[in-house]
């Protein structure tokens, strides 16, 4: 008989339970899923919170078009895998029209994700969704709740936030409103690979490193993943050994020089790793602050 | 600062073994797998270099990245109070906001681990308006590091902060003296500090408190041990977080299992999904659902490892019974024999957070484990001045609560829910307050020991009344060829008076008397394993005992009791329960074990003593918490004195004496 948890079997108790929290007190839950490890981890948490049930609420996609086509491969084998609902969002006033190379990552984010995220909540009438963000990824997020109180234009208000105590969530919205949901809030980086490894959790292929065709823009290796992406006069894509720390949209997602082919070598390369996983996203650099900005406007 | 500059750093920490990560990964995560994890809140003033000591914490253990020091250093230049250089409290401080202020607005989470542990520390803000956000950063700790700026001392926030902690539960204190290279070093200051912080805690329920003098923005003592102050012999502050016993604050005694959600993916599949709020459950365990009572025993376990033949808080598992009972969310599982209580009337500690004064019997929704419940607070008892940790003087009246104020007060739920006192147990123990309009967390209130009995005057004249049996005492005298009475053997621990039960037991029993011993630890698994020791609980586990003990002398058993009952009054009330009439008078026999407490300790059999001296065991009687002697008594044995036989035949004696020995 075990009469400790290490501190993995402690996130894992914790997210089970906001997950379960959330299904038992509201209307119309959701699970966002953007194909990332995160949302694996979030994926395969919610498996356990219900088993031997089936995960009793829809998973959906914020699409913005622009995913790495691993990404859109892998998200057709879960949803089998896992037997789960899957609604797919993408913003009609965008679609075919903004991408991230001519209206520039802030504008793409802003219209494909936010904009694209809060119309898709509206449509579907969902009172909570459930985010795989985690406190440690960046400041702002480092106060945020794990029951996040949205208002009924999807806004996040910093300074107004609702007292969280012990493990006693209070679920209460009026119509219209939602509250965002973050299982994952306590979990860090390390602790996620760590995870997929105990618990052999499938992620997209792109995480491991593999000989795939870049250009190098601004500092960031950018992988030339289909057709779209424009190449400069002269730029010729280089074969380069490389992987993913953190996926999104492949303009926007700078790819890391690694040899980690293995889960066992990524989580040798991250416990050794002197920068931080977001360093790869173009998103965050936009301004100073500029995550909380976004938040505040109802980006995840 | 130059030193700290980034190219200084070298990302190989010295709390990581890196070459065994190049190495053997598997070998190094095995070592780790097992590391636990210690959440702690930092709380301070204003100015007593929170943000700066975590800063400083998680740069000196070599947890920053590269690009995140980049952006700290870029930012010092902006935003810093170094003048230009590295400000570590860059580090921490989170909000655009904040940052331009210079200030902590709200509960911020960082993350860390060492090779010994996983950390994860609630950062607090210090001003006064912020009250809840202390509370809501504590309610989930174990440990507090309070700070303290060697300049100013102990002050009034730091009274404030210690108080919300110790209210919240917190056990574990760390005070942090910063900015010691603002007072020479001086071993003076420190110790002055140490006393004043001692004096201010004593009112306190802290188990342990340390002292660490150190400098955040210089890191001595943080991480790495002091050149500057050589008087000094302790721990820096790492080495203590990363040392501190944890394990011992779990409740694993009152097994609590609120149902969260019912699973019920087919007809033959009906699990109850929760989290293990304290205790172990087992495998056949017999288990009853509260408030409704209804009772099964324990099928299977599930937990996120597979099925498991027992479980341990706080695993978050899915439980199925023997038979089908209607058992759904807001219910409590326990034992059968260790029940929560279910009551819908309680008295807590009030935290309020709300924008909007409370409002006495307007009606709140109480979040309690997993139940719901509409209720009102019917009653301020008082409120309680943060400051000075003492009562507010004219509060008695009050019918209001606003933003920040602390108040015991009395609620009544529109109906009855299972829950323990708080400091038995923080889950079945702890509630929030929402507002039904504006659907916001507008208190948080903790549970106290028992609903104080003012509060249902008439209830035991309303429903009980006196019991007469066919059988005069006279009669069951004569069967058994004795009078039941008490022998109530008080003293300290290690007195002997368990052994002095003992030997008096055996000495009846083979003279063919019937009896028997109601022994402290004992009754403490079963009939009061409820209490804890605070003076409340003594008397209240007194009071059972007297009654216990009056009921067996009713019988006509003549009973010992060993208790250290340390207080005159409660030994004055026992007596009044066992002699509770004229019939009934004369049946208490109060016994001084008055063996000094340098023989007791001397003997120290369960080794209580030496816990108690190193500050692990809270109001230890003799040590920390007052014996009051009987003044008077019918008999006086100083066990370092006299045999075990001569203190028995003296108690014989005694006995016949008054008359209880035919």
């Amino acid at each position: 008989m075990q009469y400790t948890l290490t501190h993995l079997q402690q996130l894992e108790a914790e997210s089970i339970h906001v997950i379960r929290e959330v299904a038992a007190e509201f209307q119309r839950p959701v699970m966002l899923y953007s194909i990332g490890k995160d949302s694996s981890v979030l994926l395969h948490l919610a498996r356990k919170a219900f088993l031997p049930g089936k995960i009793p609420l829809p998973l959906m996609h914020v699409d913005t078009q622009w995913k790495f086509q691993d990404m859109y491969r892998f998200r057709e084998r879960m949803v089998q895998d896992y037997g789960a609902e899957l609604l797919v969002w993408i913003n009609p006033d965008g679609k075919d029209r903004i991408n991230p190379i001519d209206h520039g990552s802030e504008k793409h984010t802003q219209i494909m994700k936010t904009e694209g995220l809060k119309q898709a909540l509206t449509h579907h009438g969902f009172d909570a969704a459930f985010g795989g963000a985690r406190r440690d990824e960046e400041k702002s997020r480092a106060k945020e709740r794990v029951f996040s109180f949205r208002n009924a234009h999807h806004q996040w208000d910093p300074r107004n936030q609702r007292p969280e105590l012990w493990n006693i969530y209070n679920t209460k919205v009026s119509a219209g409103e939602s509250i965002r949901v973050f299982p994952l809030s306590n979990w860090t980086e390390t602790d996620i690979w760590l995870y997929i490894m105990r618990e052999k959790i499938p992620i997209v292929p792109l995480y491991f490193a593999k000989v795939r065709p870049v250009v190098r823009r601004g500092g960031a290796l950018i992988m030339v993943d289909d057709a779209r992406l424009p190449l400069e006069p002269g730029e010729i894509p280089m074969q380069k050994m490389v992987r993913f720390r953190t996926l999104g949209c492949y303009p926007l997602t700078g790819a890391v020089e690694s040899d980690a082919e293995t889960l066992e070598e990524i989580v040798r390369e991250l416990l050794l790793a002197t920068t931080s996983e977001r360093q790869g996203r173009v998103i965050d650099f936009d301004g100073a602050a500029s995550m909380e900005e976004k938040k505040k406007d109802g980006y995840f | 600062m130059e030193s700290t500059h980034p190219a200084h750093l070298a990302p190989a920490s010295p709390h990581r073994d890196d070459a065994l990560i190049r190495s053997d990964l598997g070998a190094y995560l095995k070592r780790h797998e097992g590391k636990d994890l210690l959440r702690f809140l930092t709380c301070g003033a204003v100015d007593d270099g929170k943000s700066t000591l975590i800063g400083r914490l998680l740069y000196d253990c070599h947890l920053v990245y590269e690009d995140q020091l980049a952006a700290v250093m870029k930012d010092s230049k902006v935003h810093g109070t170094t003048g230009g250089g590295f400000d570590p409290a860059l580090l921490a401080d989170g909000l655009k906001a904040e940052r331009e202020q210079g200030i902590t607005i709200d509960v911020a989470y960082r993350y860390f681990s060492t090779e010994k542990r996983t950390f994860i520390i609630a950062d607090c803000p210090g001003h006064e308006q912020y009250t809840r956000n202390m509370a809501t950063g504590a309610s989930n700790c174990n440990l507090a590091i309070i700070l303290i700026d060697a300049r100013h001392g102990v002050i009034t926030q730091t009274r404030r902060h210690s108080f919300i902690c110790s209210l919240l539960g917190i056990r574990h204190v760390l005070v942090a003296v910063n900015k010691m290279d603002l007072v020479g070093w001086s071993e003076e200051v420190f110790e002055k500090l140490r006393a004043d912080f001692n004096e201010c805690a004593a009112r306190l329920e802290f188990s342990d408190i340390h002292f660490i003098p150190l400098s955040a923005l210089s890191g001595d003592n943080v991480v790495r041990l002091s050149t500057n102050l050589p008087w000094y012999h302790g721990p820096t502050l790492l080495h203590h977080l990363e040392n501190i016993n944890i394990v011992t604050d779990r409740n694993l005694i009152d097994m609590r299992f609120p149902v969260q959600y019912v699973i019920r993916p087919n007809l033959d599949f009906r699990g109850f999904a929760g989290t293990l709020g304290s205790g172990v459950v087992r495998r056949g365990d017999e288990v009853i659902a509260l408030p409704s009572r209804r009772t099964a025993r324990v099928k299977s376990i599930h937990t996120p490892a597979g099925e498991r033949d027992a479980a341990v808080a706080p695993m978050a598992v899915v439980l199925t019974l023997d038979r089908e009972v209607d058992v759904s969310r807001g219910d409590l599982l326990t034992p059968v024999h260790n029940q929560a209580r279910v009551d819908h009337q309680l008295e807590a500690m009030l935290v309020w957070m709300g924008e909007e004064l409370m409002a006495v019997n307007r009606s709140y929704l109480v979040k309690l484990a997993s139940a719901t419940v509409p209720g009102q607070v019917s009653s301020i008892r008082y409120k309680v001045d943060v400051n000075t940790m003492r009562r507010a003087e004219g509060s008695l009246a009050d019918t209001a609560l606003s933003l920040n104020e602390l108040a015991r007060c009395h609620l009544t739920l529109h109906r009855a829910v299972a829950w323990d006192a708080y400091r038995r147990n923080r889950v079945t123990g702890a509630f929030i307050l929402i507002d039904r309009l504006t659907n916001l967390t507008v208190a948080a209130g903790m549970i106290m020991d028992r609903v104080s009995p003012v509060d249902r005057p008439a209830a035991k004249e309303r429903t009980l009344s006196a019991f007469h049996s066919l059988v005069v005492p006279q009669e069951r005298e004569a069967l058994l060829r004795q009078r039941g009475c008490t022998v109530w053997l008080t003293g300290l621990s290690g007195s002997g008076k368990s052994t002095l039960a003992q030997r008096l037991e055996k000495a009846l029993v083979e003279a063919g008397h019937a009896c028997c011993i109601l022994d402290g630890d004992k009754l403490r698994h079963g009939l009061t394993s409820d209490l804890g020791f605070s003076a409340a609980d003594r008397s209240e586990n007194i009071r059972r005992v007297s009654e216990v003990a009056g009921l067996m002398n009713d019988a006509g058993v003549i009973c010992i009791t060993s208790l250290i009952s340390p207080y005159a009054v409660d030994r004055a009330r026992a007596r009044a329960i066992v002699n509770s009439d004229e019939a009934r008078a004369g049946r208490f026999l109060e016994i001084h074990v008055s063996t000094p407490l340098a023989v007791c300790e001397q003997r120290d059999p369960k080794g209580l003593y030496k816990k108690a001296r190193a500050g692990l065991i809270e109001e230890f009687t003799g040590v920390s918490d007052p014996y009051e002697a009987p003044e008077q008594c019918e008999l006086v044995l100083d066990t370092s004195l006299r045999s075990p036989e001569e203190s028995v035949r003296l108690l014989l004696g005694l006995l016949i004496e008054r008359g209880m020995l035919a």
